[in-house]
């Protein structure tokens, strides 16, 4: 019966994911404008239906299904991060990964001085179209830099830890991490002011930006990631029975772990370094999936990703539309649906419901 | 003869740099049912777990009479089942899903629940009493409960070999006679079972008694003899006396000092 709603819940949320899409097409500058009238109507002008269609295909379609990709990615390294370190409250971020991530793309910027500042200031002025050819090697630069100090900060906040037995110890060095880290970030943006602008885009967390090379990027590392993830997911459940447990069923968890924090350190790089720093879309998205349905992780990848592509998508929506035609950055409008979720959770569970296995 | 289910010879372990076993020497029956006991800190826990691979010691451990560390992985998961103690439960997961993870073992990587897997665990969780509950989230049960649902989970490996470190707690009376029922059934398949237990009147049903003190065996024999009872006053410092009552071993406090 598990599984019948496990897949409802997934159609569902591929269908609104969908529809937002579609959606996302239709939302501007000028606030909700259909594009796709002139582009069906036969007796348009061609010149206003080419204006039309490139915008559609070339900013609008692009950036809403970057969204979907990266807040899919943010979803599964959500379920991921709570699964391995047997956490409800894990977030991908809370290892260090963001700021390893945001050091990675700060020392990026600063080694490629004003080409990639310029890059990042023409995002900040939202002109985005000059961003849309931005070079594969640029966009293929950040995310590896991002990902290489995902990677790099997630190791270091293990170590720190001494593994992921203890999770107070590890919730700890995942904040030591960041906070060292996050010194390190301004102490490097303070040599290299040019990438200042494209540095705090980055931290505000945006979808402007995306073309179809990171949207490709993303929906990339997100089949790499959901296959490794949706192979491994019997270790997650093995582990959620304890380490002892998991050991005796005969699970190698040494490789598989390093396996799991190599998948979880990918799929948070590589969104990061396309959109910046979200807040909370792979901390709500499992949530919110367990809150509907009891799965084991093999299907809860998959409903994570889903679920955090829908998360990440309407924020997307709802950024470009609130005060059109000027846009929020997503992050924002993440960070402060995410609170009130984590607020209203914990009001549920102070009032003595069940909190879907929160705090 | 079958192979005795462990042959433990010179073992010792550490936990956090202090000397917790000291060279303990010990056979255990294939077959039966072997209880280890003793007071608080006495190292049995820690016995059960270097028995089950799951600390580093020194000396030697043979299970079925194969070194420990010699067998595939995956063929000694199949051949020894843990049940430990206060297992940090899999909140999320059904009750069914749970039990399945005992079938790991048994399982290709990516191959889905066989149809032996699928017997197992509803046997396993039929025997428990759990069937009940399968599409229930394990967070949403009792301690009780999810003790039952994590003993069928131990039980669905089907090994050889069961090892369970205090797996009676959370059980209320009826449910840990019924928890000794199946252990006299599975000892009756041939099963060999070890438990570490604090109901010293549970464990003197067991087939043999292993009484530690401060990381060594103290005395190994059978339960309805007299000599382990004596060694197990004794270890209690003459706190507990063993009597016969209504056809059984109890223990009871000795509340008045003499």
């Amino acid at each position: 019966m598990n599984l019948r709603q496990a897949s409802l819940l997934g159609w569902g949320l591929l269908i609104v994911g969908l529809a937002l899409a579609a959606l996302g097409t239709c939302v501007g500058s000028a606030g909700l404008e259909n594009l796709w009238r002139p582009l069906l109507d036969a007796g348009a002008d061609p010149a206003e239906r080419d204006m039309a269609w490139q915008i559609v295909t070339e900013i609008r379609l692009p950036r809403t299904l970057g969204a979907w990709a990266a807040g899919g990615l943010l979803g599964l390294a959500g379920a991921l991060a709570q699964g391995l370190f047997r956490n409800p409250l894990a977030d991908p971020y809370l290892l260090g990964s963001a700021s390893g991530a945001s050091l990675g793309v700060a020392i990026a910027l600063a080694a490629v001085g004003g080409g990639a500042g310029m890059v990042g200031g023409s995002m900040m002025n939202g002109a985005s179209f000059s961003m849309l050819s931005g070079s594969l090697w640029v966009r293929l630069g950040l995310t590896g830099a991002a990902f290489a100090g995902a990677v790099l900060a997630v190791m270091l906040t293990l170590a720190l830890a001494r593994g992921v037995g203890h999770t107070l110890r590890l919730l700890l060095a995942g904040v030591i991490v960041g906070v060292v880290l996050g010194a390190l970030t301004s102490l490097v943006l303070l040599f290299s002011p040019e990438s200042l602008q494209a540095m705090q885009a980055f931290m505000l967390g945006t979808t402007g930006f995306i073309g179809w090379t990171a949207w490709g990027l993303m929906f990339g590392c997100w089949c790499l990631c959901a296959l490794v993830a949706w192979t491994l997911a019997r270790v997650l459940d093995g582990l959620s029975l304890g380490e002892a447990t998991a050991q005796t069923l005969g699970l190698p968890l040494a490789p598989l772990r390093a396996a799991l924090v190599g998948t979880l350190a990918l799929a948070t790089g590589t969104a990061v370094a396309q959109t910046g720093l979200i807040a909370f879309v792979g901390l709500a998205a499992p949530h919110l999936v367990r809150a509907v349905v009891k799965v084991p992780h093999r299907q809860l990848m998959w409903l994570a990703s889903l679920m955090g592509g829908v998360l990440l998508a309407s924020a997307d929506l709802l950024a470009r539309w609130v005060i059109a035609p000027q846009e929020l950055p997503v992050g924002v409008v993440t960070a402060v649906l995410g609170g009130g979720y984590l607020l209203w959770l914990m009001h549920r569970r102070s009032s003595g419901l069940h909190a879907g296995g929160l705090l | 003869m079958s192979a005795p289910a462990y042959v433990v010879r010179g073992l010792g372990a550490s936990l956090g740099g202090s000397p917790i076993l000291h060279g303990i020497d010990l056979e255990l029956r294939a077959a039966a049912w072997t209880s280890i006991v003793g007071p608080n800190g006495a190292g049995k826990s820690t016995l059960l777990r270097a028995i089950a691979g799951l600390l580093p010691c020194s000396g030697r451990v043979e299970l079925l009479g194969r070194e420990l560390h010699d067998w595939p992985r995956q063929e000694r998961a199949r051949a020894l089942s843990w049940l430990g103690q206060n297992q940090v439960a899999a909140d999320d997961l059904t009750v069914y899903d749970v039990a399945m993870l005992g079938r790991l073992p048994h399982q290709g990587w990516l191959a889905p629940a066989s149809r032996a897997d699928q017997v197992a665990v509803e046997r396993a969780l039929r025997q428990t009493q759990a069937w009940d509950w399968r599409e229930r989230a394990l967070g949403e049960l009792s301690g009780g409960e999810r003790q039952r649902v994590l003993l069928a989970r131990a039980l669905a490996v089907e090994a050889q070999v069961l090892l369970m470190d205090e797996p009676l707690a959370n059980l209320d009376p009826p449910h840990q006679a019924d928890w000794l029922l199946l252990v006299r059934e599975l000892v009756a398949a041939g099963r060999s079972v070890v438990s570490v237990l604090h109901e010293i009147s549970i464990a003197l049903h067991a087939d043999e008694l292993v009484v530690m003190r401060q990381g060594r065996i103290a005395h190994h024999g059978a339960c309805n003899e007299v000599a382990p009872q004596r060694a197990l006053e004794q270890v209690f410092e003459h706190r507990i006396a063993i009597h016969a009552l209504a056809g059984q071993w109890v223990a009871l406090p000795v509340t008045s000092i003499t």
